[in-house]
């Protein structure tokens, strides 16, 4: 990865721009911004989403959208809860709100790829019937009082100053860049993302790798409930309610076209470090949470507008130059 | 057999279909739930699917376009807010005037959402969903931990959502209901009697025949928000009505009702296909199906959502299977291709609808 003004120029460097900006306006704004504990905080208020955020985007390269995801967290967490209140060992609760997670990754999964229905309605249904589900199990009762060592697992740091859910984060970012920049299966999201009726031409098993996806995301989201019922130490029945928006905005903020086919891990954990620190440092300077959302609701706009805005601007310069050769063409062929 | 081609196009029968189940609910509840046909279950459910029916209404022209609008709940929030507190300041404005200034400041969120998509090119999915928070956070700092009650708001507005237009034994026509009724009736014969109407068809089902066709699809679009803006802002205000008590979560969820009325209503999530009547007949649909359960299967309302979820993925693959197999029946003989499609789902352009 050699140096260039391409690169610097390319979404990545904008991102990274963006970034030391950030980080730079955080630690002239506030004293304890850069301190160790602050940074493994940042990390840890929103772990679960980012968590979440690596497995969309492969499910977002491959050219189909997971809108289920926070709702699988919370069923799972709510499956959780529901068996440890039931009198389950918690090691046995934890193994069946993961395979909860994989079925309903399953459902999603067989509906679109085997049946050929959009993702997008699908995963609709599955946000609202997962959520559903979650509230038969829970009604409006919170749960409580789980084993010591299933919240310090959530709560306690295990590696150095990093908690669980952390060091879970980093070894999956790095498993996940390997399989989608350096395996077979990770080239295959790609091509099925670019263009599904040639991949399936080529030979490519489409259906097999979609519901693949679907379960991997499942199970991901499931993992990430889990571990968001050990951080709070509590689960009602709409624990996670509304993920879906800051993991997709994670993902499409890091470069990742809607449309599928392309974008890259480098981009998405720029843009997952970008929204962290932009969060962190208005809660350090007592902006709401709510504020927090909006703006990044507007920061996930501007960054498909910009592009596009540059891009016409482009195409605008191209064809002006384009236009002024054909008239200094055609006056020298007139002389 | 043509004779019934001719006359029985697919989204006829989907609507006719979708009346049929409503019919045989009515008959199951009616006969197993006790005074479930009566005065006070028909006024139920024609409350609530007038709100959302209007919801609805404008969610279909954005889904015809082969658009989503996932705003519309903080649309119809921000809106049921703004107008409590107009009110409450001036409470001398004349009833016309309030509905149109929730139409207009509904419209104005639309206008928003329209430019973005149409010409700032941004998928209509990351609009809406970046333009909901915007717009939840804009209402959450103009309230201010405030919330509007009913006695705040002039005593005409909640009365809209109880008085009776007129009566008919026990039944009566709610003032609220007359208006969601007229404005379906109204947008079905835009859909189908307008120019406008036939370039959300066109664009939806192929925007780029229709720009070579050489309409303006980016202003069909632009105007295909708007108005979905204004109608979410109207039933904001016919939520203020029916509620009084407006906080900053009114209308919380209402974009995923809306999207779930449409789709079991039989408008496609491909754009280009489903009518208006079919959205209302799929909120009534809902409501009664949650309604009727819920007190048949002595269940809780935390069912609720559960069963909508399974509804819109029913609705979704028979839309996908039954007619796939219903327009080989509607094609001509000669002009079948040999092999049938082998996947019922859409194209690459086609998912870039969304």
């Amino acid at each position: 990865m050699g140096f260039s003004l391409r690169r610097l120029l390319s979404w990545e460097g904008l991102l990274l721009l963006i970034l030391l900006l950030v980080v730079a306006v955080n630690a002239l704004l506030s004293p304890v911004y850069l301190g160790l504990n602050n940074q493994v905080n940042l990390f840890q208020l929103s772990i679960e989403k980012i968590i979440v955020a690596l497995v969309m985007t492969f499910i977002i390269i491959n050219g189909e959208i997971d809108l289920s995801v926070a709702s699988v967290m919370g069923l799972a967490a709510c499956v959780l809860a529901y068996l440890f209140e039931r009198g389950v060992p918690m090691e046995q609760a934890v193994v069946a709100a993961l395979a909860v997670g994989a079925l309903c990754g399953a459902f999603n999964g067989f509906w679109v790829a085997y049946i050929g229905l959009p993702s997008l309605a699908v995963t609709l249904a599955g946000l609202i019937g997962y959520r559903g589900v979650a509230r038969i199990l829970l009604e409006d009762r919170s749960i409580t009082g789980f084993p010591e060592w299933f919240n310090r697992l959530g709560q306690q740091p295990i590696l150095g100053p990093l908690p669980l859910a952390v060091v879970l984060f980093f070894g999956l970012y790095m498993i996940a860049l390997v399989v989608l920049n350096f395996s077979g299966v990770g080239r295959l999201v790609y091509v099925v993302g670019n263009n599904r009726e040639v991949a399936r031409y080529s030979g490519v098993r489409v259906p097999r790798l979609k519901m693949g996806l679907f379960i991997a995301s499942g199970f991901i989201a499931a993992l990430a409930g889990v571990l968001l019922a050990a951080r709070l130490g509590a689960v009602r029945g709409n624990t996670a309610d509304g993920f879906e928006l800051d993991i997709i905005t994670m993902v499409l903020l890091g470069g990742v076209s809607i449309f599928g086919g392309t974008g890259n891990l480098f981009g998405v954990g720029l843009a997952i470090l970008i929204i962290l620190n932009m969060r962190n440092g208005m809660a350090l300077l007592n902006v709401t949470g709510n504020v927090q959302t909006g703006v990044v609701g507007l920061l996930l706009i501007f960054s498909v507008l910009i592009p596009n805005l540059v891009q016409d601007g482009q195409t605008l310069l191209q064809r002006r130059r384009a236009r002024r050769k054909e008239v200094e063409l055609k006056v020298k062929a007139g002389d | 057999m043509n004779g019934l081609r001719r006359w029985l196009r697919p989204e006829q029968l989907r609507e006719l279909s979708l009346l049929a189940l409503i019919i045989v609910a009515l008959l199951i509840f009616g006969m197993q739930i006790e005074n479930f046909l009566s005065a006070r279950t028909f006024n139920r459910i024609a409350a609530s699917v007038a709100i959302i029916g209007v919801v609805a209404v404008g969610q279909t022209l954005v889904v015809l376009t082969r658009n989503i609008d996932l705003s519309v709940g903080a649309i119809v929030g921000f809106t049921a807010y703004f107008m409590g507190m107009q009110l409450h300041a001036n409470p001398s404005m004349p009833p016309l005037l309030a509905l149109l200034l929730a139409c207009a400041v509904g419209g104005l969120m639309g206008l928003v959402n329209g430019l973005l998509v149409a010409y700032g090119r941004i998928p209509a999915i990351i609009t809406t969903l970046g333009t909901l928070a915007i717009y939840r956070m804009l209402l959450v700092n103009y309230a201010d931990a405030r919330t509007v009650t009913t006695d705040m708001v002039p005593a005409w507005v909640p009365g809209l959502a109880q008085a009776n237009l007129f009566t008919l034994g026990d039944f009566g026509l709610r003032p609220m209901v007359a208006l969601a009724l007229a404005v379906v009736l109204l947008f079905q014969l835009v859909l189908v009697y307008t120019q406008f109407g036939r370039r959300l068809y066109a664009v939806g089902s192929n925007p780029e025949a229709a720009r070579f066709a050489g309409l303006p699809a980016r202003r069909t679009v632009l105007l295909a928000f708007v108005l979905c803006g204004a109608l979410a802002g109207l039933a904001g205000f016919m939520f203020l009505s029916r509620f009084g008590n407006i906080t900053v979560v009114a209308g919380q969820g209402m974009e995923l009702q809306s999207v779930a009325a449409v789709v079991v209503g039989g408008v496609n999530t491909f754009g280009g296909s489903g009518t208006v009547v079919g959205a209302l007949l799929g909120a009534v649909l809902i409501d009664l199906l949650g309604q009727g359960l819920i007190r048949w299967l002595g269940i809780s309302e935390f069912w609720r959502d559960a069963i909508l979820g399974l509804l819109i993925l029913l609705a979704v693959a028979s839309d996908a299977l039954i007619l796939t197999w219903l327009r080989r029946f509607w094609t001509p003989k000669e002009t079948r291709l040999g092999r049938p499609s082998e996947s019922v789902g859409p194209t690459r352009e086609r998912r870039h609808g969304l």
